[in-house]
C-alpha cells in the first residue's frame, strides 16, 4: 500500500478497493515504524488525519469526492501555517507556536479532502541546504541515514523516499523543493512564481519564495499542483490565472514521445565543480531524450555565474526585513532578562536565544548589505544583475522550450560535514538559484544513482514564466523513458528502513 | 563607484546585530564575524557586473497594487488573534515597558 503512488491511490480510492481510512492509517504506521530513524516529522496529527478521512470516505459512499485527490494524505512542511496543529519553520522562536489559521495552501488541501499527516522538519525559516539548521535536529537521507537529505525541505523529501507520506508539499527560495528532490531521488516542482498562494507560507525572501508539490512522481506533483496553485486575493503577488493543464501534460509526456521539443543545455550550469556520476547521468538522460525525438541545443546563460552572488544579497536583506517580525510582543517565545528590562532588551534576549546560527548569519549580512552606504553596492547591484539573469532566460528561452541542467552539483553529503563552512553549503543550490530571481518555473526529477556513491542524482528542467505545463510534458517523457530503461521506479530501490514495507 | 569593503570586523557585527536587535554573545561574534567575512568577499564582486543603465529588478514579474470591494468580511475574533502571545491584558498583548528611565 505505502509504496503506491498518489494517482495510485486515488484510483484505488475510487474503484471502492481500499479507504482513506485505511489509507491513512498506514501511512501513521509507517510513520511510527521509520520517523525515529528518519525524523522528517515534527509533528504528527494521526487524530486529525484519521478525522479527515472518516470524512472523505464518507463523501466518497456518498458520490461526491471533493477533487481527484479525495482521502489521499498529504505531508505538509513546517513553514505554512496549519490552524489547531503547531507550526515553528523550525525555530525555537515559534516553538509551540499553533496558528489561529490555515495558509491558503492548507485551506485548498482541506477543501481537496487531503488528510494532512503532520508537519514536516526544515532548515530554520528554510534557511540551508541540509535541514541540519533545524532547531529540532537533522532529518536524515532514507538512502544513507548518514547523510543529509538537502534542504531546506529536507523533511518533505525524505518523507515522500521513506514512503511515510504519497505526498507532500515543500516551499523553494533558492532550491529547498528541488535540491532536496535530487537528492532523496524525488520529484519537487517550483511553480512559477505567483502561481501558488503565499498567504500564510511564513516569508523569508518574498520575492523568492513559491510553496509547490514534493512527491514521488511526475503525475502526483501535476495531480498536487492543480489543487493548490491558482488565483489567491489573499496574496497581492498571486498570478490571476487558472491552475490547469498539468495533469493533461503529464499524461501526455508519459506517452514517451519528445519528438519536435527543442532542449537547451545551460553552459554555465554543469563541467567544474559537478560530480562525475551527476554528470553521466545527465548526459545519459539527454541521450535518452534525443532517441525519443528531442533536438538538444546549448545555450549560455552568462550571468548565471553571478546568480548565487546576487542570491545571497537579495535573499537576507529580505529575510533580514521579515524575520523583524519575531519581536516576542504578539505570539513566538519570549525571553525575559533579568530586573527591569525595557521592550528592547526583550527583543535583543528573545532574537538571540530563538535564532540559530544560520538565522543570525543571514539576517546580519541582509542588515549589512541594506544599510546606508552600502545600499547601492550590495543590494541596488544585485537587483540589476537580477534583471541580467531575467534577460538570459528570455534569450535562451527563444532557442529552446525548456532548460535542463543537473539539479544540484553533488549528490546527498554526510551530515556534519559542511555545517559550519556557510559558503561550501550555498553552492549547493548554485543550479536552482537562477530559476527564483527570475520567477520561472522548475522541477527536478530522479536520473539515476551515481557512479561512486549509489545515490540519486537529479535532473532540472526550466520553462518560461506560466508555462509549468511543459515541465510535465517534458518531465513525464523523461521519467517514463527512464523508469523503462530501469525496469521500475528508482524510489523502489530505497534501502530497507527499519520497519516491514 | 566606491570600493565595497569586503571584510567585515568584530565590531561592526555587534553594531549590525544591535541594528538587528539581536544581543549576540562574545563567543558568537567570534564565531560568526569571520565566516560573515568569507561570505561577503564572495558576493562583493556584485558591484562591478551591471552597467549602470541596467533597470533594477525587485520582483521577477511585474507587481501592481491589488484592491479589493471595501466591505466588512469575516476575521480573527479578538481570542484568536491572542492566542499566541506570551503575555495578555484585558484583549490586549501586554508588552514590557516601551520607554527608558529618561
Amino acid at each position: 500500500m505505502i509504496t503506491r503512488s498518489a494517482a495510485q491511490l486515488a484510483a484505488a480510492l475510487e474503484s471502492g478497493e481500499t479507504t482513506s481510512a485505511q489509507v491513512t492509517e498506514a501511512f501513521l504506521n509507517r510513520i511510527g515504524a521509520v520517523d525515529g530513524d528518519v525524523h522528517a516529522f515534527l509533528q504528527v496529527d494521526s487524530d486529525g488525519a484519521m478525522a479527515a478521512a472518516a470524512a472523505s470516505d464518507a463523501r466518497r459512499a456518498a458520490g461526491a469526492p471533493a477533487s481527484a485527490l479525495d482521502g489521499v494524505p498529504i505531508a505538509v512542511k513546517d513553514v505554512l501555517a496549519t490552524q489547531g496543529i503547531a507550526t515553528t519553520c523550525g525555530s525555537k522562536i515559534l516553538q509551540g507556536w499553533v496558528p489561529p489559521y490555515d495558509a491558503t495552501v492548507v485551506a485548498r488541501l482541506k477543501a481537496a479532502g487531503l488528510p494532512i499527516l503532520g508537519k514536516t522538519n526544515m532548515d530554520e525559516f528554510a534557511m540551508g541546504s541540509s535541514t541540519e539548521h533545524s532547531a529540532y535536529g537533522p532529518t536524515r537521507n532514507p538512502w544513507d541515514l548518514d547523510r543529509i537529505p538537502g534542504g531546506s525541505g529536507g523533511g518533505s523529501a525524505a518523507a515522500i523516499a521513506a514512503f511515510e507520506a504519497p505526498l507532500a508539499i515543500g516551499s523553494d527560495t533558492g532550491g529547498s523543493i528541488r535540491q532536496p528532490g535530487a537528492v532523496t531521488g524525488t520529484v519537487g516542482v517550483k511553480p512559477t512564481y505567483g502561481g501558488v498562494s503565499r498567504y500564510g507560507l511564513i516569508a523569508m525572501a518574498n520575492s523568492l519564495d513559491q510553496a509547490g508539490p514534493v512527491t514521488g512522481s511526475v503525475l502526483d506533483a501535476a495531480l498536487l499542483h492543480e489543487v493548490i496553485g491558482g488565483h489567491d486575493p489573499l496574496d497581492s503577488t498571486s498570478i490571476n490565472a487558472p491552475a490547469t493543464g498539468f495533469v493533461e501534460a503529464a499524461k501526455q509526456g508519459a506517452n514517451g514521445d519528445l519528438s519536435g521539443v527543442k532542449i537547451g543545455v545551460i553552459t554555465e550550469l554543469g563541467g567544474e565543480g559537478y560530480q562525475a556520476g551527476v554528470l553521466a547521468r545527465f548526459n545519459e538522460s539527454l541521450e535518452v531524450m534525443v532517441a525519443a525525438g528531442a533536438q538538444i541545443v546549448e545555450v549560455s546563460c552568462p550571468s548565471f555565474v553571478h546568480a548565487l552572488a546576487a542570491y545571497y544579497l537579495i535573499m537576507p536583506s529580505e529575510a533580514s526585513s521579515n524575520l523583524a517580525r519575531f519581536d516576542a510582543m504578539r505570539y513566538g517565545l519570549r525571553v525575559t532578562p533579568d530586573g527591569d528590562p525595557s521592550a528592547e532588551d526583550v527583543m535583543r534576549a528573545t532574537r538571540d536565544a530563538g535564532f540559530g546560527d544560520e538565522v543570525k548569519r543571514r539576517i546580519i549580512l541582509g542588515t549589512y548589505a541594506l544599510s546606508s552606504g552600502y545600499y547601492d553596492a550590495y543590494y541596488g547591484s544585485a537587483q540589476k544583475v537580477r534583471t541580467l539573469i531575467s534577460r538570459d532566460f528570455e534569450a535562451a528561452f527563444a532557442q529552446a522550450d525548456v532548460l535542463v541542467s543537473p539539479t544540484a552539483p553533488t549528490t546527498a553529503f554526510k551530515l556534519g560535514e559542511k555545517l559550519d563552512d556557510p559558503l561550501s553549503m550555498y553552492l549547493n543550490d548554485i543550479a536552482t538559484i537562477p530559476a527564483n530571481l527570475a520567477g520561472v518555473p522548475g522541477m527536478s526529477l530522479p536520473c539515476g544513482l551515481a557512479d561512486e556513491d549509489n545515490l540519486p542524482a537529479g535532473f532540472q528542467i526550466l520553462a518560461p514564466a506560466m508555462q509549468d505545463a511543459r515541465l510535465y510534458r517534458v518531465g513525464a517523457a523523461l521519467e517514463s523513458l527512464l523508469t523503462k530503461q530501469w525496469g521500475g521506479r528508482l524510489l523502489d530501490r530505497v534501502p530497507e528502513l527499519g520497519g516491514a514495507r | 563607484m566606491s570600493a565595497t569593503p569586503t571584510a567585515i570586523t568584530r565590531e561592526q557585527v555587534r553594531h549590525l546585530a544591535d541594528l538587528a536587535r539581536i544581543d549576540l554573545e562574545d563567543a558568537e561574534l567570534d564565531h560568526l564575524a569571520p565566516q560573515l567575512s568569507v561570505i561577503l568577499e564572495s558576493v562583493a564582486s556584485i558591484s562591478a557586473i551591471a552597467a549602470d543603465d541596467i533597470e533594477p529588478t525587485s520582483h521577477a514579474l511585474p507587481l501592481t497594487n491589488v484592491f479589493r470591494d471595501d466591505v466588512v468580511v469575516p476575521s480573527l475574533s479578538a481570542a484568536a488573534a491572542l492566542s499566541g502571545a506570551p503575555q495578555v491584558e484585558e484583549q490586549r498583548f501586554a508588552v514590557p515597558k516601551i520607554l527608558g528611565e529618561e
